[in-house]
């Protein structure tokens, strides 16, 4: 099927149980440890043996030696897949930094060995006894230092630049201008459940038990790393302990259990150990980021300039900050650029609305600065230059549906914006200085094709299974719902099976893409189903009604299960008219929080967001989405770190005691609010993700509102208070 | 984690000998940061002797009107402590900042004494640390150093104690109580317990091989208000960047101890003397001879307005 008009009236307008808050359906096997998670499939294969990764000491160089004879001596060893004895596994089209190097070191502890143990113990003790000789070569770790000669970024072969109108002359004629340099840090995942995977091979077949968010990537990385047939392998990830971007991709755990399963001719079980994940895997890049506004007295946006410079391995892409200037703003002079500078650090990936999220930081703490020159509320100053209906330059000039100005007007008054001091540093109550900030959000709302397999048994209950995955975000209920929309059953009579490579390919979950495509996907296949069983039991497919578990039509009605067991596929894609449109999901985020007079240490005290994102299909579990974007950007601005020791080259802070992820005291009270919108371009369904949404725009709310209860304004992300301390108000 | 033999012992005295006995060998009590360190590597005792069966688990009033607490007393069973909380408000609060509700259940008094430093150069096996392996060099001191020590740090290590119980311990005068492996028991002031660092920083307190710690004891409560302020960047769960422990009298004199600036808890007698001046007087007799890096300077700042936060609660 192919989506490509905009949506009409159907029967998602209709909705009886899509768009209704509804627990997750596979809550009780969450809470009751049932849910499979990779590390913990005993069941799937008989045998396993535990797998322990080795880490290179150095972040750039050549292994010299490895002494394994110890390690292969030791109690319980199996085998041993070591750099020195293995030709490097093949690359993918995502990842540049081998996974499996052979003797050159490209970051710090990339996979050089893994050792096979009968206990996961032994496999660990005999790990410490491998020695490696190495040596070391030069890098270069300092995004500062390697900025100036850094050239454009280039994104889908064009140099990631754009430029409306003539940006250094309204710059220049501007009465009121901000000029400003921003940074944020590299900052890791930092989910849950580590990467972990069990490989088992059946001949020349490999089955992959594993966690991972995009099951067809995995597949095709997997047969290109492993040089084989992508139909030879299996995938299989049915739940995800989150991702937020780090297990996009295949990682070295699924590459070291296929090699060391093969190796100990075993089932292979393997997690990476979580010290090693932070230089190990994917990150989010550090940033420098250089707004400049300008603007008429009036507060009318007339340049709108923001550069961005981030490092990454060869060949690798940018953490592209300015992705959301272009879409918020109106003004006749705009430029944006991206820079990428050669390091040798970790590879750097996506993470949780990439580019966007330290954007954000950059942009809308410039649009405060802007605000407090022109003396213009900062909700009035958004909302006067908010693009609205057209987006000047590019090729998605139209918008498809947004309410990004409601978003603010909305959020200002339930939040009570109006209690707030302009004169900064003027609330105190006790010992903090309180202070509110606003941000605005934008992110994109893509959709990609995505399939699914509809079935119904003599029971008439309904099955889905697609390849797409539910990395704790709820996908399994969200489609769900849709199938019993569409087929007319209570929600009760659906089963959803989910991320096993068996199953028709989706669009998998990222850049928060998942929902709007897999539930059209699931659409697609339940309009292929219901023409079956109407065809079936005689009716007429287009005309038919289905509800209560039956069909009906010509004065006539059947139950559905006399159709008799069968399934079928579908595949939504999604057409060329789309492309005409910039297809957002907006919102209005407001933070007031608490700093220590004395000490400098923020707190946030009330959060609120007020989303627009199409349909909601699933309240319930959007507002989890939405909290947990906010959550993970209150760790982007106050504490969330990955410190680069310069001299070795690599993330010093390497495990959850030292990269401090926000616990619960730092936490407040969370409000989401969804503004009841539809949108006609994303899909039949309206609905576009909010995943990543709730993280864009929170972090600069959170840095004005401690500008506004401070005085102090920091462009050093994390917003720690060592950066306050000395411009504290003396005690 | 290297394989290591297992033995639980019946009495202080069996465990001290048993210890002193096999070169490597250590005692293990809750097991919370040891078995954190023998799981990386950075400790591969060859055996452990576990203490949780010597007795020691009881807070008992001392004849002068103090406490004696056994060392296997856990942090949470101290903190809750009718009389701790009571009198000596500043140890309640002090433990109850620190670590998390888990941990503190089985944290131990004696292995709270002994938990060992955060620095993420200790905790990195591929890294030079003279604490970790002697004479490998120190990759704190110019990297990086945020959470490390400025002031009786050395040119080998610019460690800190990590620790929060024991600098409120520190302000309480509190002692502790040893047995050596000869039977001879010995109690030592707790602020001459944990070394400076100096040319040795793997060797961290006086205690000797096999030495076992039996109690902890605080002498009769100080009179005055008791605070226990933790800086830090996140609200919970974190280490601290800087703590103040103190007890105030209304007239304005009192203790002051810090954390999270030096190898021990930090209380200087010239410090203690100036707290009727304020938090200036009070930092420049206590970080006189501070020697910051550019990463941790912001320390000393820190305390001290901590501290002036602190004074300013204090009823007079
Ligand atoms: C995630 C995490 C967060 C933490 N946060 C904090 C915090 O914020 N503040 C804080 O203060 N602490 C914190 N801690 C440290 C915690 O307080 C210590 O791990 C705990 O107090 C150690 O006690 P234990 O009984 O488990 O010691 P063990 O791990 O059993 O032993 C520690 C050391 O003491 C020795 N030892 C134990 N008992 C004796 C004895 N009787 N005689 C001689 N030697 C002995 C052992 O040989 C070992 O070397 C944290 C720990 C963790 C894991
Ligand atoms: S500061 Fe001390 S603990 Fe840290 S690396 Fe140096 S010697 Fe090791």
């Amino acid at each position: 099927m192919k989506f490509d008009s905009p949506a009409g009236d159907n029967l998602f307008d209709r909705a009886r149980i899509v768009g209704k808050s509804t627990p997750r359906i596979d809550g009780a096997r969450k809470v009751t440890g049932t849910a499979p998670y990779a590390y913990e499939r005993h069941d799937v294969a008989a045998g396993q043996a535990y797998g322990w990764i080795v880490g290179s000491a150095i972040a750039k160089g050549r292994i010299v030696s490895m002494d394994l004879a110890e390690a292969r001596a030791a109690p319980g060893v199996i085998a041993i897949v070591a750099a020195t004895e293995h030709e490097p596994v093949g690359s993918s089209d995502f990842n540049f930094a081998p996974l499996f190097g052979g003797r050159e070191v490209s970051h710090y502890h990339q996979a050089i060995a893994c050792v096979v143990a009968e206990t996961f113990e032994q496999a660990r003790a005999a790990a410490g006894l491998i020695r490696t000789r190495y040596e070391s070569a030069d890098g270069a770790f300092d995004l500062k230092a390697a900025k100036p000669g850094a050239p454009i970024a280039m994104e889908r072969g064009e140099p990631a630049r754009s430029s409306v109108g003539d940006f250094d002359g309204a710059f220049a004629g501007s009465a009121v201008t901000v000029d400003e340099t921003y940074t944020t840090p590299d900052e890791a995942h930092a989910m849950m459940e580590p990467h972990a995977t069990i490989a088992a091979w059946d001949g020349d077949a490999l089955t992959v038990w594993t966690s991972n968010q995009m099951v067809e990537w995995g597949r095709q990385a997997l047969a290109s790393i492993l040089r084989m047939d992508a139909d030879k392998i299996r995938v299989d990830s049915p739940f995800i302990g989150g991702g937020f971007g780090g297990k996009l991709f295949v990682r070295a755990d699924a590459v070291m259990a296929a090699l060391a399963a093969k190796a100990a001719k075993r089932p292979v079980k393997l997690a990476l150990q979580r010290p090693l994940m932070f230089n190990n895997t994917t990150h989010r890049h550090a940033t420098i980021q250089r707004v400049r506004i300008g603007a008429d007295r009036d507060g009318r946006i007339a340049a709108m300039g923001h550069e961005c410079w981030s490092g990454n391995i060869t060949g690798e892409g940018p953490e592209d900050g300015t992705l959301q200037t272009p879409k918020l703003y109106a003004g006749a002079g705009r430029m944006t650029a991206c820079y990428i500078a050669q390091l040798d650090l970790p590879e750097g990936n996506a993470m949780r609305a990439p580019g966007e999220t330290p954007g954000h930081m950059a942009l809308e703490v410039a649009m405060d600065e802007l605000a407090e020159k022109l003396g213009i509320d900062p909700v009035e100053l958004r909302i006067a230059n908010d693009v609205k209906d057209r987006i000047p330059g590019g090729e998605q000039t139209k918008i498809s549906d947004r309410h990004l100005t409601r978003c603010l007007r909305e959020g200002a008054e339930r939040f009570g914006w109006s209690k707030r001091s302009a004169r900064p540093a003027s609330r105190r109550n006790g010992r903090y200085l309180t202070g509110m900030g606003v941000a605005a959000g934008y992110r994109a709302a893509p959709a990609r094709t995505s399939a699914a397999r509809v079935g119904i048994d003599d029971a008439g209950r309904i099955s889905v299974a697609t390849d797409m995955t539910d990395i704790g975000t709820g996908s399994y209920t969200i489609i769900a719902q849709t199938a019993a929309e569409c087929m007319g059953v209570p929600l009760d009579d659906v089963t959803v099976h989910l991320g096993d490579s068996r199953f028709p390919v989706s669009a998998g979950s990222g850049g928060q893409w998942g929902a709007a495509s897999a539930t059209a996907g699931v659409y697609a296949a339940c309009v292929n189903l219901r023409e079956a069983i109407a065809q079936k039991l005689g009716y007429d497919a287009a005309r038919a009604e289905f509800a209560d578990g039956r069909i009906s039509g010509g004065g006539r009605s059947s139950a559905l299960r006399e159709a008799g067991a069968m399934s079928v596929d579908g595949e939504m894609s999604f057409g060329k008219f789309k492309q005409e449109y910039d297809i957002g999901t907006y919102a209005g985020h407001f933070v007031e929080v608490d700093v220590d007079v004395f000490t400098g240490e923020i707190r946030i005290r009330r959060m609120l967001a007020v989303c627009d994102a199409g349909r909601i299909l699933n309240p319930l579990s959007a507002r989890s989405q939405v909290i947990g974007g906010m959550v993970m950007a209150a760790g982007a601005a106050l504490t969330e770190h990955l410190v680069v020791d310069k001299r070795f080259g690599f993330f010093a802070n390497h495990d959850l005691a030292q990269y401090e992820v926000p616990v619960h005291a730092d936490i407040p009270p969370q409000e989401v609010v969804f503004l009841d919108t539809l949108d006609p371009i994303i899909s039949p369904l309206k609905a576009k993700g909010v995943g990543e949404l709730g993280i864009c725009g929170v972090g600069a709310a959170i840095a004005n509102a401690a500008y506004n209860a401070t005085g102090v304004r920091v462009r050093d992300y994390p917003l720690t208070l060592d950066k306050y301390l000395d411009r504290l108000p003396a005690v | 984690m290297r394989s290591f033999t297992y033995e639980r012992a019946a009495s202080p005295a069996a465990a001290a000998a048993s210890v002193a006995a096999r070169p490597g060998a250590k005692f293990i009590a809750g097991g919370t940061n040891l078995l954190d360190l023998m799981k990386l590597e950075i400790e591969t005792p060859v055996h452990l002797v576990d203490v949780q069966d010597i007795g020691l688990d009881a807070v008992e009033d001392t004849e002068e009107g103090g406490l004696r607490i056994g060392t296997l007393v856990s942090n949470t069973a101290l903190s809750a402590h009718p009389r701790v909380r009571r009198d000596y408000a500043v140890l309640t609060r002090a433990i109850q900042a620190g670590a998390s509700g888990q941990l503190r259940n089985k944290a131990t008094t004696g292995g709270n004494l002994l938990q060992r430093t955060r620095c993420s150069y200790f905790y990195d096996t591929n890294m030079p640390c003279n604490k970790r392996d002697p004479g490998s060099g120190c990759a704190g001191i110019n990297g990086h150093s945020r959470q490390l020590g400025v002031i009786g740090t050395s040119d080998a290590c610019i460690a800190t104690y990590p620790g929060d119980m024991a600098v409120a311990m520190r302000v309480l005068d509190a002692r502790v109580e040893t047995m050596r492996p000869d039977g001879q028991a010995r109690s030592i002031p707790l602020g001459e317990f944990h070394r400076l660092w100096g040319d040795t920083p793997h060797v961290e307190t006086v205690l000797q091989p096999g030495e076992i710690i039996t109690h902890v004891v605080l002498p009769p409560p100080p009179p005055g208000q008791h605070f226990y302020e933790k800086v830090r960047d996140r609200a919970s769960y974190a280490f601290a960047l800087v703590s103040v422990a103190a007890v105030i009298a209304p007239d304005g004199t009192g203790r002051v101890a810090f954390g999270g600036v030096a190898p021990r808890p930090w209380r200087v007698a010239a410090a203690d003397a100036a707290l009727p001046q304020g938090a200036g007087a009070v930092i420049a007799a206590a970080f006189a001879d501070a020697r910051p890096t550019e990463d941790n300077r912001f320390k000393i700042k820190l305390a001290e307005r901590t501290l002036a936060g602190v004074l300013s609660q204090v009823r007079s």
